[in-house]
């Protein structure tokens, strides 16, 4: 099929809908933006009304995985390792700007961004972010999801 | 005065400090058998540490043990000067908590115990080249475990 | 006799932090555990060596970062002993309340995975109910919820908003529904009993020489409270009482956070009667701030309040005197004094710029807090210049976690993880 007929974007955009509103999500949790991350995640700014309230904790079953708190240099293996076992297809998100350009800790310890690790599609900035940032971040994720082409032909 | 006792007995020097808490040097000879003694009447060992002085004194760190009585409720200060690579006696048949507050100092500075079980590196990883809180240890210098894929800092 | 290698890793379901324990098992018994931690060191030691006294602080909430208020106290009291100032009878009431109220979310914040590990989702949800309307009082006061910075060297950075009676009320409210709820579901519940007696006992003997301070030295019998052995603050001049545990297993470090939570309730009603009538202001006109520089520019001084941002709200000239010790050379001065007169703006020019600066003299001091996990303190030690030449901060984790292999040794597997919640590890605390 040619790319882009009216048959294929319908299909394209039902296929966007089905995934942007069934989000398994798996938070790599570390440090002080895990508070914040727990808030959003409880009853008072829930983000179960968004379809993401589920949390799978394998690598295998998970969609979107949620970069939480700072990432040093002896957790760096453990991240990469975690990202290489998700199977297709996955979105990375960046919770705090510790994980964005390493945050107050300019030293030898803390890696400065993890896009130096695993590429990145959103990024939430705030030190820690309140839970309305948070929710902002995950709409965004949600119209990326929307918008995303599949690939219809056979050849690789 | 259980500490004015000991202080007499094992020839002390006491130090001035900012705060109410009784503190003295102790030289490295009888260092164990001051502890020895010390152990019927603190009961809990609180924070081994060092501070680096290069270049500034002829003895390079000075290691600072803090110990806390709750029969008489005082703390205590002992400090002890040594050279770069020389060894102090392990506390960790004493106090057990000493076992990893030692490997904690070895790992920051490079201060190795004798008698110690278990002398590895605790906070950081295997791979890392260098004892970082020495002063002569730059701020920024990393030893990354991956290969990254863009400059660390641009 | 065959055993199995088993690794709980770096990234796992508990919601405490990472820490990877390699253990070998016997069909489900553990019998050997070691512990390794280091996955969240940040460097902070080595970087206050190179930062002024005041751009330490912010670094200081993000230690123990479910009770931040606590680690400022601890920071702020450790400078103002090397200083020797004093500070008012006001900020010192002030830091009481902020202090306990931290101390409240981290035993909310330690409780709600306790339940949730054990299968108890609900348990997990009211307490976070009940922590956000206490983060609804942290923010109206000092502008943010969870890294505050709110208790500086030498006082308070502000007073308290017009709201604040109502907005501490119900939260208090909502806290005891919330412990009265789970005492409810929890504490005669025969599962939770069963899977919380006598797991992972520790005698008065090992806790002393493993160097246990706090809730967890508490709950095996031994009466240590640095509040009342060393009291600082107002402490020993209000009323409270510390609760003590028998036997030192799981459920009883349980009980003894749940109960401290009530005993910190009464503490800040007590401590709130002593500062209800508020700061003492005076009703004159208000005069906008480009009204005051033209009167200026013509020479004339306008001896009226200025009207400042509303995020400037609690520190007007008129109460600042309250809030904040009056010792010119270590203080930066108000915020109208620094707009209009040029003495502030040179006073605030020489305690901000690198090279000048607030210097203590040379010396070194440790002082000693109640933190939520045990005793909390920073050792700092001074050449005489802008920057701290050591400093160090004695964790009570890490002693506590020393015996985190012992602890577990005989039990199963599933008792792992309740335990490791039990002693409420923090990562940034234990790694720094």
């Amino acid at each position: 099929m040619r790319e882009g007929n009216f048959i294929t974007t319908t299909i394209e955009s039902l296929i966007g809908w089905a995934r942007k509103y069934s989000i398994f999500q798996y938070p790599f949790v570390t440090a002080c933006c895990g508070m914040e991350y727990m808030a959003a995640a409880a009853s008072r700014f829930d983000i179960d009304r968004f379809g993401a309230g589920l949390t799978r904790f394998t690598p295998r079953q998970a969609d979107v995985l949620f970069v939480v708190g700072t990432i040093s240099h002896k957790l760096a293996p453990v991240l990469k390792k975690v990202y290489d076992q998700m199977t297709e297809p996955k979105w990375v998100v960046a919770f705090g700007t510790c994980t964005i350009s390493g945050g107050l800790y300019d030293n030898y310890a803390a890696v400065q961004g993890i896009d130096a690790i695993i590429p990145v599609d959103v990024y939430i900035p705030g030190c820690p972010p309140r839970p309305e940032t948070v929710l902002d971040g995950l709409m965004k994720l949600q119209e990326k999801i929307q918008k995303e082409k599949q690939k219809w032909s056979l050849k690789k | 005065m259980v500490i004015e006792k000991i202080a007499e007995k094992y020839s002390l020097n006491k130090i001035n400090t900012s705060d109410e808490i009784p503190s003295f040097y102790c030289e490295r000879g009888k260092f164990i058998s001051l502890f020895n003694e010390l152990k019927d009447e603190f009961e809990i060992l609180l924070d081994i540490t060092a501070v680096d002085f290069l270049g500034r004194r002829n003895e390079r760190f000075d290691l600072v043990y803090l110990l806390l009585s709750l029969k008489n409720k005082t703390r205590l200060r002992i400090k002890v000067k040594i050279k770069e690579g020389e060894k102090l006696p392990s506390l960790s048949k004493l106090w057990k908590n000493a076992n990893w507050l030692e490997r904690e100092v070895y790992d920051m500075f490079g201060i190795e115990f004798e008698g110690h079980p278990d002398l590895r590196r605790i906070l950081l990883y295997p791979e890392f080249e260098g004892h970082p809180l020495r002063k002569d240890y730059p701020l920024k210098k990393s030893h990354p475990r991956l290969p990254l894929l863009r400059p660390e800092r641009e | 006799m065959e055993t199995m290698l088993l690794n709980i890793g770096p990234s796992h379901p508990a919601m405490h932090g990472t820490i990877q324990i390699k253990v070998e098992l016997d069909g489900e018994r553990v019998i050997k555990a070691d512990v390794e931690i280091g996955y969240l060191h940040r460097g902070f030691e080595k970087t206050a060596e190179n930062r002024s006294y005041m751009q330490v602080l912010p670094y200081t909430d993000r230690l123990n970062y479910v009770s931040p208020l606590l680690n400022n106290l601890a920071y702020a009291m450790a400078v103002e002993k090397l200083l020797g100032i004093d500070v008012p009878p006001r900020a010192k009431w002030l830091r009481m309340i902020f202090g306990e109220i931290s101390r409240i979310t981290d035993h909310l914040t330690c409780i709600a995975p306790i339940g949730m590990e054990l299968g108890a989702f609900t348990v997990f949800l009211y307490m976070i109910k009940a922590r956000e309307f206490l983060w609804d009082v942290l923010d109206a006061t000092t502008g943010a919820r969870l890294t505050t910075s709110y208790i500086r060297i030498g006082g308070v950075k502000a007073d308290v908003p017009d709201n604040f009676e109502e907005l501490l009320k119900k939260a208090l409210v909502e806290v005891r529904k919330a412990v009265k709820d789970v005492h409810g579901l929890l504490s005669k519940n025969p599962i939770f009993l069963k899977r919380t007696r006598d797991i992972a006992v520790v005698t008065q003997a090992e806790a002393l020489s493993y160097g246990f301070t706090g809730p967890v030295l508490r709950s095996t019998g031994y009466y240590y409270d640095v509040r009342k052995a060393f009291p600082y603050l107002y402490y020993n001049e209000v009323d409270f009482e510390v609760p003590l545990g028998e036997r030192g297993d799981n459920y009883d470090r349980f009980m003894v956070r749940m109960q401290e939570i009530e005993q910190s309730v009464r503490i800040i009603e007590q401590a709130f009667k002593k500062i209800e009538k508020g700061p003492v202001k005076s009703e004159d006109e208000v005069v906008e701030a480009y009204e005051a520089i033209k009167a200026s520019h013509r020479g004339k001084y306008l001896d009226k309040k200025l009207e400042l941002n509303p995020n400037l709200e609690g520190m007007e000239k008129e109460i600042y005197d309250q809030i904040m010790a009056k010792v010119p050379q270590y203080i930066l001065p108000p915020k109208e004094d620094l707009y209009r007169t040029i003495e502030g703006m040179i006073r605030h020019f020489k305690l901000i710029m690198s090279g000048h600066g607030l210097r203590p003299p040379e010396g070194e001091v440790y002082v000693p807090v109640e933190g939520g996990n045990g005793e909390l303190g920073f050792y700092i030690v001074s050449d005489g210049s802008d920057r701290p030449y050591r400093l160090h901060l004695r964790a009570p984790v890490f002693s506590i976690m020393s015996a985190l292999g012992k602890m577990i040794e005989g039990h199963y597997v599933a008792d792992v993880i309740p335990t490791f919640a039990s002693i409420n590890m923090i990562g940034g605390e234990l790694d720094r």
